[in-house]
């Protein structure tokens, strides 16, 4: 064989990986090198600048915010290597993925699985080129982590369905396209009278209002729904088999919850012991001087290192595209708790000034990680508090049973 | 389980098997009635010798394998499972030892009799209960050494000695010049305090080496923690799917369940430690110091968890010597008491990372 078939046999992804580096090249705006992405779908109402939308669009056309969606419907249909090797070449020239959300993190890899072919053909191009935003519509007042006793109902009206009732929690409900809805279609059963329907944030009937939080922010809605018309073709699966695709769509959502995205925003920053020395100063062996913070900044570490192997690991093992598992949910109450450890450590270290609200005196910073702090509890609550996660662990992964 | 090559994948798989119908827990409970001076099954370990165990760490060209750390953690892993005692870690870390170091004289005329097994190795290393490598007084001088070390496992029968001295790491043949006095302890294992007179004492290396053979020791001892931890764990788990109080299975108590999830999970960060570990020693890597220390108060932390768990969820029966809780909670002690535990290691990698 000539040395260049041998290279090719060598690493048959280099054709791949040369066709990414001259697409990114021709494609990823130099200005927009290592910047945040300004195009989460949560966060807010968002103005683009002409080279984020160019970004957005190029991706959107290639399908590479998606990579491993199928083609047809506008994924980019890439293998697990070869949506590592695009990975690894956007990071290794600072682009980012301006595609996002919970169109692309939840509610895609669950139609994909469980929507029809019309469904799919509706909504999937959609999300993989950024275009529609998509809320949740899960909790109600009186179904948080006992979801399946919701009460929002659907009544068969023939072609239609009227729905009546509330969400909450709807993370982004003010600036959503779309929602994916439990409704109640069987109000005799529980888990088996609930269904998965689509729901237009623009349908005459719904309501949304914002909640203020803790932390002064109002990323999450009420959102009402009054005599609200739903065409029968926006059922995802069958009538009644909502819980099973929900639950499906849960762990997806506990997966990107937990996964490499939110781990490296943990990581991001400055290290705990020099925050700590910034603020406390060093002892006369140059030590974070309070011996008690300065081994409780010590467990915190560890603990994030043996997550980030964890994560490291898990990622390594998984051979198959079997979607999440059981499994997440020990990623999940890791994730929150490091996050929770990480912001409590912080303002215990910045005494007074890591407890700012507003105004002069403080640094941006120093206010920043007031809002973190307290934001930063809902992490144990959404996506299933960590006591349900130890159920779900509980059950699935050491099979205990139900009490009886 | 860290992702395995074919090899490693075959010895894990046969250490496993050897270990559940060989080695069981009540292997490990009839070595302790019969109470023999070096603390394990001469038989067994004989066995692992001709399996290549003790060759595992041993370069190719002294009659060793050279598979690396990790899959030596995979057989002490499984090892640590069923409590088998045996002198592997402590021979292989020794062996390290003298692989590493710089006598030639050493590695031809003792590696390859390690690598078939045909004799046990140890380091002696702390001079006094709680490790600490900073505090030596053994010294040599004219090519002998004097000192007292404490606690040295596999103490009462290793045939050599890899002994830390003031100036670095020498090799000891346990004959002339050395005496040994037995230590028993809650685990029944061997860790003898051994006293060196004038002992001919030939030099590995300097600190920097003591360092590093002491940090695959401790590796080495993580990986069968992580073991004990593994099969504490499910002996429980499964303790608790038939004992039925209040006409219920105790495993049915949602409070008996989050306990249960919050161990597993603590279970699933030490695992990723410790092969951590092991991997960044086969790497080489320059930060393999932070590795260890971490994998080894993770290790001890969570191995302290769930031994104490495992007696308190089992009840009175966890109490009685007739069951092998018992066995899981004292070596777990002296597990962690070894090579530094979690405080020492928290605070060595405070230091490693300029807090």
């Amino acid at each position: 064989m000539a040395s260049a078939e041998l290279d090719a046999a060598a690493d048959p992804l280099a054709t791949f990986r040369d066709e990414v580096r001259t697409w990114l090249a021709e494609n990823f705006p130099a200005s927009l090198r290592g910047k945040d992405n300004a195009m989460s779908a949560v966060d807010g109402p968002t103005e683009l600048s002409p080279e984020d939308e160019a970004w957005k669009t190029a991706m959107g056309e290639k399908g590479w915010g998606v990579p491993a969606w199928p083609r047809q419907y506008g994924g980019g249909g890439l293998d697990r290597a070869q949506v590592r090797v695009l990975h690894e070449e956007m990071a290794r020239v600072g682009a980012w993925n301006p595609i996002g959300g919970m169109g692309v993190m939840m509610f895609g890899p669950t139609l994909l699985e469980s929507g029809s072919e019309a469904q799919k053909q509706e909504h999937i191009p959609a999300i993989a080129r950024g275009e529609v935003r998509w809320c949740q519509g899960y909790s109600e007042p009186g179904a948080g982590s006992d979801l399946a006793s919701l009460q929002m109902f659907a009544e068969d009206r023939g072609d239609h369905y009227l729905v009546n009732g509330q969400k909450t929690w709807t993370s982004g409900g003010q600036w959503a396209d779309k929602c994916f809805a439990l409704v109640r279609t069987d109000k005799t059963k529980k888990h088996e009278g609930i269904s998965f329907l689509l729901i237009d944030m623009d349908a005459e009937g719904v309501e949304v209002k914002p909640i203020r939080l803790i932390s002064g922010s109002s990323p999450f809605c009420e959102t009402f729904f009054t005599n609200v018309r739903v065409p029968k073709d926006n059922l995802v699966g069958r009538e009644g088999e909502g819980w099973t695709i929900g639950k499906r769509l849960l762990q997806h959502e506990r997966s990107s919850l937990s996964g490499g995205g939110s781990a490296a925003r943990m990581f991001a920053g400055k290290p705990m012991g020099a925050l700590a020395k910034e603020y406390r100063g060093e002892d006369d062996q140059g030590r974070v001087p309070d011996q008690d913070l300065r081994m409780r900044i010590v467990r915190h570490e560890m603990d994030s290192r043996a997550f980030a192997l964890t994560l490291r690991r898990a990622a390594l093992e998984a051979k198959s595209n079997q979607g999440p598992s059981a499994a997440t949910s020990i990623m999940k109450n890791v994730g929150a708790r490091i996050t929770q450890d990480r912001a409590e450590l912080s303002i215990e270290i910045m005494g007074m000034n890591g407890l700012g609200w507003e105004g002069e005196g403080f640094s941006a910073d120093e206010l920043n990680q007031t809002r973190t702090w307290l934001w930063g509890k809902a992490v144990s609550i959404y996506g299933g508090s960590t006591e349900i996660q130890n159920n779900v662990i509980a059950k699935r992964i050491l099979g205990m049973l139900d009490h009886q | 389980m860290a992702v395995l090559n074919e090899e490693q994948t075959m010895l894990r798989d046969m250490a496993r098997e050897w270990a559940d119908n060989e080695a069981p827990v009540g292997a490990f409970r009839k070595m302790r009635n019969a109470a023999p001076a070096e603390g394990y099954d001469a038989a067994a370990w004989s066995e692992m010798g001709q399996m290549g165990w003790a060759g595992i760490v041993v370069p190719e060209e002294y009659g060793g394998s050279a598979f690396g750390y990790l899959s030596l953690g995979m057989v002490l892993e499984q090892l640590g499972r069923n409590l088998t005692a045996s002198p592997l870690a402590s021979t292989a870390a020794a062996a390290a030892g003298i692989a590493l170091g710089s006598s030639d004289t050493a590695k031809s005329a003792w590696l390859p009799k390690i690598a078939a097994g045909e004799l046990v190795a140890t380091l002696a290393i702390d001079e006094g209960p709680v490790h600490d490598p900073a505090r030596i007084a053994t010294s040599v001088s004219d090519g002998v050494l004097t000192g007292t070390k404490e606690f040295v496992a596999e103490g009462d029968s290793a045939a050599l000695f890899v002994v830390a001295a003031t100036d670095g790491l020498y090799l000891v043949a346990g004959d002339a010049g050395v005496t040994r006095s037995t230590r028993k302890m809650a685990d029944a294992r061997s860790h003898a305090q051994v006293r060196f007179d004038g002992a001919d004492a030939e030099k590995l290396g300097g600190p920097e080496l003591n360092t590093k053979v002491i940090d695959l020791a401790t590796a080495a001892l993580a990986a069968e923690m992580l073991g004990m931890a593994e099969q504490a764990f499910a002996t429980t788990n499964d303790y608790l799917k038939t004992r039925v109080q209040f006409g219920q299975q105790l495993s049915t108590f949602q409070a008996l369940q989050h306990r249960m999830a919050r161990m597993f999970t603590e279970l699933e960060l030490m695992r990723s430690a410790v092969e951590g570990a092991l991997e960044a020693i086969d790497a080489g890597r320059s930060d393999t110091d932070q590795a260890v220390s971490l994998a080894k108060a993770i290790a001890s932390d969570t191995l302290h968890l769930i031994s104490r768990e495992m007696v308190q969820l089992h009840g009175g029966i966890g109490m009685t010597d007739e069951h092998d809780a018992g066995f899981y909670l004292k070596r777990a002690r002296v597990c962690e008491t070894m090579w530094g535990n979690a405080a020492y290691h928290r605070e060595r990698f405070a230091r490693l990372n300029g807090y």
